[in-house]
């Protein structure tokens, strides 16, 4: 799947980089996002989901494999809703991939960012819309063009 | 053989990536509070715009030439900076973060061949993952891969910002092209010396008697000496072991006064204690110095620094506030005008390796406190919580005029992206 959808009251607290100057740290991502699997059992006897106590799931893990490429940008339109994308949407953005054909890209053209399905046919590129009232947009060698990052995850607050 | 990897126009860079249209267009950052150009891309420099050129003095040039102004933007150089070093570490484990920019690293066992396609591949993976350019110079020494860090740069077209130093023959020709004051590390006093002597390339220095560069230079000089004939005398430095932490800074105008001073001091003892926290150690020394302006005519030039070696190691700003303002009463006279202040902090030892002793004073209490500041610091930004000793209204003094978003640290910051 491409896309998910999570709930996200936290997101504030997602501090994505601790950085200081004189020395070193590997990022750690995963530090603020961990969310427990096994529930209290308040039963009398041992449960046996004790000794997985620690297993979790850990979304920065999940979906994020390369932590010193990845940004976020916000969605402003609605020109990608049938690819799920929708107006305030929250793209977690990998400027480490290489695009493919019809990838579903962050690019910056003539000025500001937008987000497209790139297309590639024969020697022309095309920024492909998800939705039809709009057009597929032509990219000439004229253009100030860069494919910024490519889209990996969109998040969603739901409420 | 050694590698100095350095982003290049790093600053500008950074703004770059999170606005592509700026592209070509010149860019000039400044200091704090909007004072002074500490940065400039490669046009702004073609324009003629020099570092420390005060803002407002350039205000007019600024617009009239389109040169794009930024305040620093600390939050984001810290992230984009974090994120390059950490890609570099990929490839080799043996790294020694220099400045912000720029790193050390060391590379063992690869044929000429094998590391030229090695640091290609790093190069093109750091452009690709942060958008920042970097350059790339590699030699035996480390002061010779400066050297050649400096031909990467200054002739992209040629060497692709990669060079290496890979003979006997490249080596003579690179210190026949470098002049003696762009020797990393040589000092203006040597440099006057060396140029009154007629000397001008690193090349005529290099072939200096050794007696003599001991003798005029002391060791540290021979040293240099040795690194340019590259014969290696400098490591790669620990990275967790600094040796001392210092918080120093030249002072707007000359200052007399001693609540001024005391509160500069106290704020750089502070600022000693948050990068002592931060890499989880302590110091058993704290060196306070204060100079007056060496450049001004017609009075003396006095510098006086004192040094209190602590009861206890400790990184606790309440502690080092109260040291350092001891060993500053044993040096401030009233009748100077002072320009630059400074803390530096020794003696530095691992936080878990603390001994705790039966007859001192340490108050406990301080290690929580000091978390508990630096995590509320760190969430709601710098400076929201002071002490005492500090200048409140600082805050509200910082001139941040041009500031750029936390594209990369700061959810209600990151990109736009137009989906119309």
């Amino acid at each position: 799947m491409e896309f998910i959808l999570i709930l996200f009251s936290t997101l504030e607290e997602l501090t994505f980089m601790r950085t200081t100057l004189t020395h070193i740290k590997k990022i750690e991502l995963s530090k603020s996002l961990v969310l427990p699997l096994a529930e209290k059992i308040t039963a009398g006897f041992p449960s046996p989901a004790e000794d997985f106590l620690d297993l979790s799931i850990d979304l920065n893990k999940e979906f994020i494999k390369h932590p010193n490429a990845t940004f976020f940008g916000k969605v402003s339109g609605d020109s990608m809703i049938d690819a799920g994308l929708n107006d305030g949407d929250l793209l977690i953005i990998d400027k480490s991939l290489e695009p493919k054909n019809n990838s579903i890209a962050v690019c910056f053209l003539d000025g500001e960012f937008t987000v497209k399905r790139v297309l590639c046919e024969k020697d022309k590129l095309w920024l492909v819309a998800e939705n039809k009232n709009y057009q597929p947009i032509p990219v000439y060698p004229e253009n100030d063009f860069v494919i910024w990052g490519i889209v990996t995850t969109v998040i969603k607050k739901i409420s | 053989m050694f590698a100095l990897v350095d982003c290049n126009n790093f600053y500008a860079s950074c703004e770059r990536v999170f606005n592509p249209s700026l592209r070509e267009v010149p860019i000039a950052i400044l200091s704090n509070n909007d004072g002074c150009v500490i940065a400039r891309s490669n046009e702004a420099k073609a324009l003629g715009i020099p570092m420390g050129a005060p803002a407002f003095k350039f205000e007019k040039i600024f617009k009239q030439k389109n040169i794009k102004v930024f305040s620093s933007n600390y939050a984001l150089y810290g992230d984009m900076s974090a994120r390059v070093m950490n890609i570099l570490s990929e490839f080799t484990p043996d790294i020694e973060i220099y400045s912000i920019d720029e790193s050390f690293l060391y590379f063992k066992g690869y044929d000429k061949i094998g590391l030229e396609k090695h640091l290609q591949k790093m190069k093109k993976t750091v452009e690709k993952s942060t958008g920042i350019p970097i350059s790339i110079g590699v030699a035996e020494t480390k002061t010779l891969s400066k050297v050649a860090n400096r031909i990467a740069k200054k002739f992209p077209k040629h060497t692709g910002g990669i060079y290496i130093i890979k003979n006997e023959e490249l080596r003579l020709k690179a210190l026949k092209w470098l002049s003696i004051g762009d020797i990393w590390g040589i000092g203006r006093q040597h440099q006057k010396r060396l140029e009154a002597l007629g000397l001008q390339k690193a090349y005529e220095f290099a072939q200096l008697n050794d007696d003599w560069v001991r003798k005029h230079m002391t060791v540290v000089g021979l040293r240099l000496k040795k690194e340019l004939e590259g014969e290696q005398t400098l490591g790669l430095e620990g990275i967790t072991n600094k040796k001392a932490i210092a918080t120093t800074r030249s002072f707007d105008y000359e200052y007399k006064d001693l609540d001024y001073i005391t509160e500069r001091i106290c704020s750089y003892a502070i600022i000693c204690g948050e990068k002592l926290r931060r890499q989880d150690s302590c110091c058993q020394s704290i060196h306070v110095f204060l100079k007056s302006n060496r450049f001004r005519e017609n009075t003396t030039y006095h510098s006086r620094g004192f040094t209190v070696q602590l009861p206890y190691p400790t990184n606790s700003s309440l502690d080092l506030v109260k040291f350092a303002k001891k060993a500053l009463h044993q040096i401030y006279k009233q009748d100077i005008s002072y320009k630059k202040a400074g803390v530096i902090v020794s003696r530095i030892t691992p936080e878990n390796e603390k001994q705790t002793s039966l007859f001192t004073e340490e108050n406990p209490k301080h290690f929580p406190l000091m978390k508990k500041i630096d995590a509320l610091n760190e969430s709601y930004g710098k400076h929201t919580i002071k002490f005492g000793n500090q200048d409140l209204k600082h805050r509200w003094k910082m001139r941040q005029n041009h500031l750029s978003q936390n594209y990369s640290t700061k959810l209600t910051d990151v990109i736009e992206i137009k989906a119309d």
